[in-house]
């Protein structure tokens, strides 16, 4: 018995890992990261970098960088008037969707929070627009804005409003697109605002109940403060989205009247494919960079908060 | 539960699905309207036909970009879940030098807005010779971040010990990928395909840019080119193209609005 034993431990093998082996944990991993670091490098990085250098440059029609300009463009920008109307329909446009699709969105959801019968029914309609296109939900609302067609103007007129000039007038227009964006935009807020609601513990409410706190009570003491992380998380998606608008834009407006819709990515947008103006129109997908930076920025500065907190 | 609360529930529940669901209803309503309801502003139709369906089909090559549409968006949905699963299952289960780093990168990319990127990206397509081919349409999405940040969230709820016990079974990393982790999150996996689909059907931008003509135009982009022709003079035929391209995205919500609320809220949120 001792002999085997001796024997055994004579012919095993040290038990210390070559370099080969010590890899292959790193081996695999870039091995099944590659498709991912691959698509990155190709369809993020590197335009986000090349974005950038063209913004420096003049460019030919074809989008080849043709004569160094420094910040010529961005100057150039800054300067503009046109470029001015833009950004400030762009933060107008924030101001008027973002706000509502939050408040909005959080109503819903507090009424489909609710136990009754029949209550999935309710909740699958307030989600339904989730499931609608830019392309669609626009030629929707197009006909619904039309000046003589329009459905909505009548609908207005039962409750005693008089008929408003949708797309034709440049205040109204904004407006006109915030609405198709609000409406749009309620679908998917609803969704991840209900799931932030049923997270939150009965037990809070019941024991709140138990000392007899009313709806509201309960509603700013326990309900809005255990939610304030998702509505955050919400309240800057939709920002981010909004600055990201686009298709609303082409099909109800086309940027006008007078360039009172010409929000930033259909600037963009007009700049490099309508008018060639690949430099001018990368320091615009530049400046729209730093926008939704800085409100991915104040989200992570909003994390560790909580995590301060906690 | 009192009744007088409940009522007032009942109530506004009605009256807030009524108001937000009424231009989906109002666009089934007009694709059967003929001409002189349309311009009377009625809300029903006066009598009911398929007319505006046959003319739709007939006007644009509606079922062809339709065919496109589910061809891209299916593409999208399996490259984007092969691609995602693949990295979140490094990122929550084999550990590495930089590990840490890589997915800080990966995160990195949702401060970038696709937007932003469009215009190199556009060159990019052009020079490859993608432009009006699936290529252009599919491969630059296959890389999600938020995909990879969902999967690896639901592959972290897996116990390690699972994954330890399939090390010790003889199991090599691709089978514990492909036979403990994926089947153990399958119902995430079916989120991000839904997730997926819906936004990839949904997108308009891209295919405007890289779509020259019919081979490969999608019905978002359809849509726009009816509205076009169409405007004016036929309403009805435009709704019945907008009913057409809803129809399956409105499906898929009805469908799984259960699953995509518990999926999204808890990799959004956690």
């Amino acid at each position: 018995m001792n002999e085997v034993m001796e024997k055994i431990e004579r012919y095993q093998v040290p038990k210390k890992e070559n370099l080969w082996q010590k890899t292959a944990n790193l081996r695999t991993s870039i091995l099944y990261l590659s498709p991912a670091i691959v698509l990155f490098s190709v369809f993020v990085f590197y335009p986000m970098f090349k974005t950038v250098y063209l913004s420096f440059f003049l460019t030919d029609a074809r989008g080849n960088a043709a004569l160094f300009v420094g910040l010529e463009n961005y100057l150039y920008l800054f300067d503009s008037t046109s470029f001015k109307k833009s950004m400030k329909a762009t933060w107008l446009f924030a101001l008027y969707t973002v706000p509502s699709i939050v408040l909005i969105s959080f109503f819903l959801a507090l009424l489909a929070n609710e136990k009754l019968r029949g209550i999935g029914f309710f909740r699958t309609i307030f989600t339904s627009t989730m499931g609608m296109s830019v392309a669609a939900s626009a030629v929707i609302w197009l006909f619904l804005f039309h000046p003589t067609v329009g459905v909505l103007n009548t609908l207005l007129g039962y409750l005693g409003i008089r008929p408003i000039p949708w797309l034709l007038d440049s205040k109204w227009a904004l407006v006109s697109i915030a609405i198709t964006t609000i409406w749009m935009n309620i679908g998917f807020s609803f969704l991840i605002i209900l799931g932030g609601l049923q997270n939150i513990s009965q037990d809070l409410y019941e024991s709140a109940r138990i000392d007899g706190a009313g709806y509201f009570y309960q509603l700013f003491r326990i309900t809005i403060p255990l939610l304030s992380p998702t509505l955050f998380f919400i309240l800057i998606i939709t920002f981010i989205n909004s600055f990201q608008s686009f298709g609303q834009v082409d099909i109800l407006t086309k940027g006008g009247p007078a360039e009172a819709t010409n929000l930033i990515v259909y600037a963009i947008y007009q700049d490099a494919f309508i008018n060639y103006q690949f430099g001018t129109a990368s320091a615009r997908a530049v400046i729209l960079f730093f926008m939704v930076l800085g409100l991915t920025l104040l989200q992570f500065k909003f994390l560790e908060k909580k995590v301060h907190y906690q | 539960m009192n009744t007088g609360r409940t009522t007032l529930i009942y109530a506004l529940l009605f009256i807030s699905a009524l108001i937000l669901f009424f231009p989906i209803l109002y666009a089934v309503s007009v694709s059967f309207m003929d001409g002189k309801d349309v311009f009377n502003r009625a809300l029903l139709p006066s009598s009911f036909s398929f007319d505006n369906y046959k003319k739709v089909f007939s006007s644009v090559p509606l079922l062809h970009y339709l065919k496109n549409s589910f061809v891209v968006s299916s593409l999208v949905t399996i490259g984007q879940l092969t691609v995602a699963s693949l990295a979140a299952y490094v990122f929550a289960f084999i550990p590495f030098k930089g590990r840490d780093f890589l997915f800080i990168v990966v995160l990195a990319t949702l401060m970038i807005p696709w937007e932003a990127t469009m215009i190199s990206n556009f060159l990019t397509v052009q020079h490859l010779g993608w432009v009006n081919s699936y290529r252009a349409l599919t491969i630059p999405f296959f890389a999600s971040a938020f995909g990879i940040f969902l999967l690896r969230q639901h592959f972290k709820s897996i116990p390690y010990e699972l994954y330890e016990a399939a090390q010790i079974e003889g199991l090599t990393r691709f089978q514990i990928f492909y036979r403990v982790v994926l089947p153990y999150s399958r119902m995430s996996l079916v989120t991000l395909g839904i997730y997926s689909f819906l936004t990839t059907w949904n997108m308009y931008l891209w295919p405007l840019l890289v779509t020259t003509n019919d081979s490969v135009r999608t019905i978002q982009i359809g849509l726009k080119q009816l509205q076009t022709v169409e405007v004016a003079t036929e309403w009805g035929v435009v709704m019945a193209g907008v009913v057409v391209a809803i129809l399956p995205t409105l499906i898929l919500i009805f469908i799984s609005q259960k699953q995509l609320q518990k999926g999204l809220t808890q990799g959004a949120l956690k």
